[in-house]
């Protein structure tokens, strides 16, 4: 119940301008946004600066390669088979002297939910996800990302023009 | 004769230049301030803190496409925005930028031209600036722009009568309608000293002349789409933006020239000093814009009519009553 009906409405209807209490208000608000002024702006000038990401955080897949500079995934398939997502799909090859690796190795990169399983999973540690998180393409295709882009995949690290 | 000429036509030409190189740059320093107010940089791409940016906007206002709408009337949609950047330019040529100075033994005298009724026709002019508002919006054929232009009218009528008011005390104390004069008037004491009621009401008023926030109803965003230039592309949007800032630019030198004295100041030239001020208010216009919200369209009417009106005559009497006390 409101008390004074008069009063109340007067409040509502806002009257700071016919009871003259706005100009204290107004300056203080002046000194505000000319205290925003001289401080620092927290604007990160993006390629030429970069957010911090996580220890954990989880980018783009990397295919770890071995000193020889080979592929130490085996095409075992446990990454595939734990994928949530099904983004991951491995062609094995095996040699006649037993060694097994991947003829291909493709990651679909719109699909991945970046879960990490895969990294897990892995018992040879040859998965990996990077912390690189600005890759940008024109068409999907573009995002299934065989060997070769998945060896490297530091080279899509955006750096400005 | 001919020195007559050439004198004065490179004089025209260096206050244009200079004039229009400033309109430019303060919508740079504008998105600047607007941007560090809100913990922003601003532009920072097109150049060196974004310093080649007026140049990049303008290169794109030319080559942008031109619309005129079909419900336009089109010799007045053309004619608007001419008039409203040339009622804003031919306020410059009475703008005292200093004191006169002597270059290879003549003296030059830093204004254009030294009008006895110089502030008459600087409210004269000015008033000119919102009957390109007013056509503009009513000759696109669009409701926004009518209603924009309308709201551009009757503030700036209401408003103008304030102004006026506040400039009679100035007057009054220095004697003269010259703005030169005026100036040198304000030698020993400036005229926010002398006047400060009338420089609040000036500024105030000057601040809805301009269609700046708080009182940028002609164009409110929100409420009307952009206002008055909704249908306007290309050039002629940008010559409704440059007579805006250059109409903020000349605001500016007029609140330096009636109340912080002009080019008077110690140790720096004259037109320093005149800068720096002009400057000042220039940087005050885009503070205040980032500050306070848009009033509602009756409060500034009541603001103007109510508040301001009275003021203004408050302060004529005032000024009457303290220069019968102390100099009759």
């Amino acid at each position: 119940m409101i008390e004074n009906k008069k009063e109340y409405i007067k409040n509502v209807s806002g009257c700071r301008a016919e009871t003259g209490k706005f100009i204290v208000p107004l300056l203080k608000g002046m000194v505000y946004t000319l205290k925003n002024f001289f401080s620092k702006p927290i604007t990160i000038q993006y390629p030429s600066e970069r957010r911090e990401v996580s220890q954990r955080w989880r980018g783009l897949h990397k295919l770890k390669t071995d000193d020889r500079g080979e592929l130490k995934c085996v095409a075992c398939g446990l990454c595939a088979c734990i994928c949530p997502a099904r983004a991951i799909s491995i062609t094995p090859y095996e040699e006649e002297g037993g060694t097994r690796y991947p003829k291909e190795f493709i990651v679909n990169e719109i699909r991945c939910i970046f879960c990490g399983f895969c990294e897990e999973a892995c018992p040879r540690d040859a998965i990996e996800l990077t912390k690189v998180y600005d890759y940008v393409d024109y068409n999907r295709q573009d995002f299934d990302f065989d060997i070769a882009k998945l060896k490297n995949p530091e080279q899509f690290v955006f750096k400005g023009k | 004769m001919i020195e007559f000429v050439t004198i004065l036509l490179v004089k025209t030409l260096v206050v244009f230049g200079v004039s229009m190189l400033i309109v430019a740059y303060s919508t740079w320093f504008e998105r600047k301030v607007l941007g560090h107010v809100q913990l922003r940089h601003g532009p920072m791409r097109v150049g060196f803190h974004g310093l080649l940016q007026p140049i990049a906007d303008g290169i794109k206002g030319f080559f942008k496409e031109e619309l005129v709408p079909e419900n336009a009337d089109k010799p007045v949609f053309i004619l608007a925005p001419i008039i409203s950047i040339a009622a804003a330019l031919s306020l410059l040529v009475v703008i005292p930028f200093g004191d006169s100075v002597t270059i290879m033994g003549k003296e030059i005298t830093l204004y254009l031209a030294d009008l006895d009724i110089g502030i008459l026709y600087v409210l004269g002019i000015s008033t000119i600036g919102s009957y390109g508002c007013m056509l503009g919006g009513w000759s696109s054929g669009n409701k926004y722009g009518v209603l924009g232009g309308l709201r551009a009218s009757a503030q700036m009528i209401s408003y103008e009568l304030p102004m006026a008011l506040a400039v009679i005390g100035v007057v009054m104390v220095s004697g003269t309608l010259s703005l030169v004069g005026i100036v040198n008037a304000q030698a020993g004491l400036w005229n926010i000293v002398a006047q400060p009621l009338a420089f609040v009401i000036f500024i105030i008023c000057g601040l809805a002349e301009l269609n700046r926030t708080p009182f940028d109803m002609p164009e409110a965003e929100a409420e009307l789409a952009c206002g008055y230039n909704v249908e306007y592309s290309s050039m002629k949007f940008a010559l409704f933006f440059m007579a805006e800032y250059a109409h903020m630019f000349v605001f500016a030198a007029m609140v330096t020239t009636l109340f912080l004295g002009g080019w008077h100041g110690p140790f720096l030239p004259g037109v320093v000093w005149f800068f720096i001020k002009t400057f000042a208010m220039i940087f005050f216009c885009i503070w205040e814009r980032s500050t306070f919200p848009r009033c509602r369209y009756d409060q500034v009417m009541k603001l103007g009519w109510k508040v301001l009106l009275p003021a203004g005559f408050l302060n004529i009497f005032l000024t009457g009553l303290w220069m019968l006390v102390f100099s009759g």
